[in-house]
């Protein structure tokens, strides 16, 4: 039996979902960024899978996936100093804690 | 058959620790079981003969992004409250959500007719993305670059400590 | 492929692995513990060990034997599962690199893991994990001063990636691939025999040279500083934070701990000698011989630069290299494509 497109979508809609749980359900905001990670993953084996089986001729799948590592390094590094800079300010990390607005 | 077999494993290896990433009350061990989920997407990768996105993909996420969730982890002593409640009041909502969307996702992609790719990949992924990147995608690579330096010196501010 | 072929593809390649973690703990442990002790007395004026065997060449036997039947004893709350799992991902981390090492060309086979196409860019992300141990270790020790002690080599080995990645880029720019051995191949003959080396540029002249000593030299600097060795060893020098992050770690996990260490710092000369010192290539002798010359006297200049330079701090090691090594090796980065062209 072969591995088809199929076995890496789905592959990678579980990773996806993993992240969407974790991202929806954790307190901690490093615990939600470790979320976001899975789901940006995931997205990258979509696109290389997609790219060795619709589209092989060029490696523009490879190109979209590797501006996606890059945007989640980036993203990765400013959320985490937004982290650090609460937890100096706030005393918490817990997300359902931070509440400065007034009303 | 080793495709399959070898791509069953990659798999569990990716899915089985991400479940532990979600779900574990303590932190460091989540952190800890992001790296073999992040491997395994390396070794799916490998199998889809992208090469050169597998390099970077351990060389960037496990080297350094998971290093970073680590770092951050250990300063905001996120490690120690095992005895603190880690999942916040929609996480039954949030499971639902998930699950839906997952086989919402699911139906949908092993319904559609992909179209067979006519051609085949190039011999070396490195040369060809390279050359992508200098030819036909030169705008997306320079964005990134500014991207990956506007979020250097923000990252820089917001995270130093006030004199 | 079928079958039969894919079974022996798996039975090379696990043959291969055997053979090269053997040679690596027997020589590089072993041989390199032993070597960095007598190279040390020697520059201090003083004996090595010589008690042990015929001019104290089984010593490091005597040592594996002694931490073999140390006890092993895990803190009190420390997470099981980081304490355990750290000492085995640095000299694994470190053993992995070494499959995309070639050992020379006997007889006209090559001695090598894997010769995989994107070689390099195998070496530099294997040794980046090496900080995943570093940082779980010094966490699971539930030690303030191992945690401290294992943000700092952190932050040292993460700074120090990127000057080595980045004077990796001359050799492949001036090879055209990332492949090892394509780039030990594309330093063959010459004046000498050691005119293409990369060292002085692979045969481009004086503008070759430059590009090629620079690169050398941030190589080497940044690879000191990769691992931990003097004058870059402030995290796990003896009278810093007692030993760092591998305090509290006794017995066989500790030499775990310096396997993983002296493998790395032995695949970092293997590959300074492949990069830029031509290789295997040399006149007259076997492949391999002239690989091991070449790297034996890398690792001699490396324990040599230990034992004369003083420790720099933390604050002034990381500013040598984000304010020095970093823009030295993005000019050098510039230049060889100035060169090239």
């Amino acid at each position: 039996m072969r591995v088809g497109l199929e076995h890496y979508l789905v592959v990678s809609a579980v990773l996806f979902g993993l992240g969407l749980y974790g991202v929806l359900s954790r307190r901690n905001a490093v615990a939600i960024l470790m979320g976001i990670e899975l789901m940006l993953n995931a997205a990258n084996v979509n696109l290389v899978a997609l790219n060795r089986y619709v589209a092989p001729g060029a490696v523009a799948g490879h190109v979209f996936a590797l501006v996606i590592i890059t945007l989640a390094a980036c993203e990765a590094a400013v959320g985490l100093a937004l982290v650090l800079a609460a937890y100096r300010t706030l005393e918490t990390i817990h997300v359902d804690e931070i509440n400065v607005m007034k009303w | 058959m080793g495709e399959l077999v070898a791509f069953l494993v990659l798999a569990a290896l990716t899915l089985v620790p991400a479940v532990v990433v979600v779900t574990s009350r303590n932190l460091v061990r989540a952190a800890m079981a992001l790296i073999p989920s992040l491997l395994g997407v390396t070794g799916l990768f490998v199998l889809l003969q992208a090469e050169f996105v597998a390099g970077i993909q351990v060389l960037i996420y496990a080297g350094a992004i998971a290093v970073l969730i680590l770092f951050v982890i250990m300063l905001t002593e996120g490690g120690t409250g095992l005895a603190v409640r880690q999942v916040n009041t929609q996480r039954w909502p949030g499971l639902a959500a998930a699950a839906g969307f997952v086989a919402a996702l699911v139906a949908v992609l092993v319904r559609t007719p992909w179209p067979a790719g006519s051609g085949t990949l190039p011999a070396g992924t490195t040369a060809a993305v390279g050359e992508a990147f200098l030819t036909e995608f030169v705008l997306a690579f320079e964005v990134s670059s500014l991207v990956l330096l506007v979020s250097l010196v923000g990252a820089l501010v917001i995270a130093r400590r006030e004199p | 492929m079928p079958a039969v072929a894919w079974g022996l593809e798996i039975l090379r390649a696990t043959v291969a692995t055997v053979l090269l973690f053997t040679f690596l703990a027997v020589v590089a442990a072993m041989f390199g513990v032993l070597a960095e002790r007598k190279i040390s007395g020697w520059i201090q004026s003083r004996l090595g060990p010589k008690h042990v065997g015929p001019q104290g060449l089984l010593q490091t036997v005597a040592d594996t034997v002694k931490l073999l039947q140390k006890e092993h004893v895990t803190p009190v709350n420390a997470d099981p599962v980081a304490f355990n799992v750290a000492p085995l991902i640095v000299p694994v981390a470190a053993l992995l690199a070494w499959i995309v090492i070639p050992l020379g060309v006997p007889f006209g086979v090559l001695l090598i893991g894997r010769d995989l196409n994107i070689g390099l860019l195998f070496f530099v992300a294997m040794t980046s994990l090496i900080v995943i141990g570093v940082l779980l270790g010094g966490w699971a020790s539930n030690n303030k001063y191992s945690l401290l002690g294992a943000l700092r080599s952190a932050s040292q080995m993460i700074s120090y990636e990127i000057p080595l990645a980045l004077a990796l880029l001359t050799p492949i720019m001036l090879a055209g691939t990332l492949s090892t051995v394509e780039i030990v191949d594309a330093q063959r003959g010459g004046f000498l025999g050691v005119g293409r080396w990369f060292l002085f540029g692979g045969g481009h002249g004086l503008g070759g040279l430059v590009v090629g000593v620079l690169a050398f030299a941030i190589f080497v600097a940044a690879a000191t500083a990769e691992t931990f060795r003097t004058p870059f060893d402030l995290p796990e020098a003896e009278s810093e934070l007692v030993a760092g992050y591998f305090s509290e770690y006794t017995g066989m996990r500790f030499a775990l701990f310096q396997l993983g260490e002296y493998g790395e710092l032995f695949a970092m000369a293997a590959l300074s000698s492949l990069l830029f010192l031509g290789g295997w290539h040399g006149p007259g002798f076997t492949s391999t011989l002239w690989l091991f010359v070449k790297l034996f006297a890398m690792v001699f200049f490396l324990m040599w630069v230990r034992w004369t330079y003083p420790r720099l701090r933390l604050d002034q090691l990381l500013n040598f290299t984000w304010k020095g090594l970093l823009p030295l090796a993005l000019l050098n980065v510039l230049l060889t494509g100035w060169v090239l062209v």
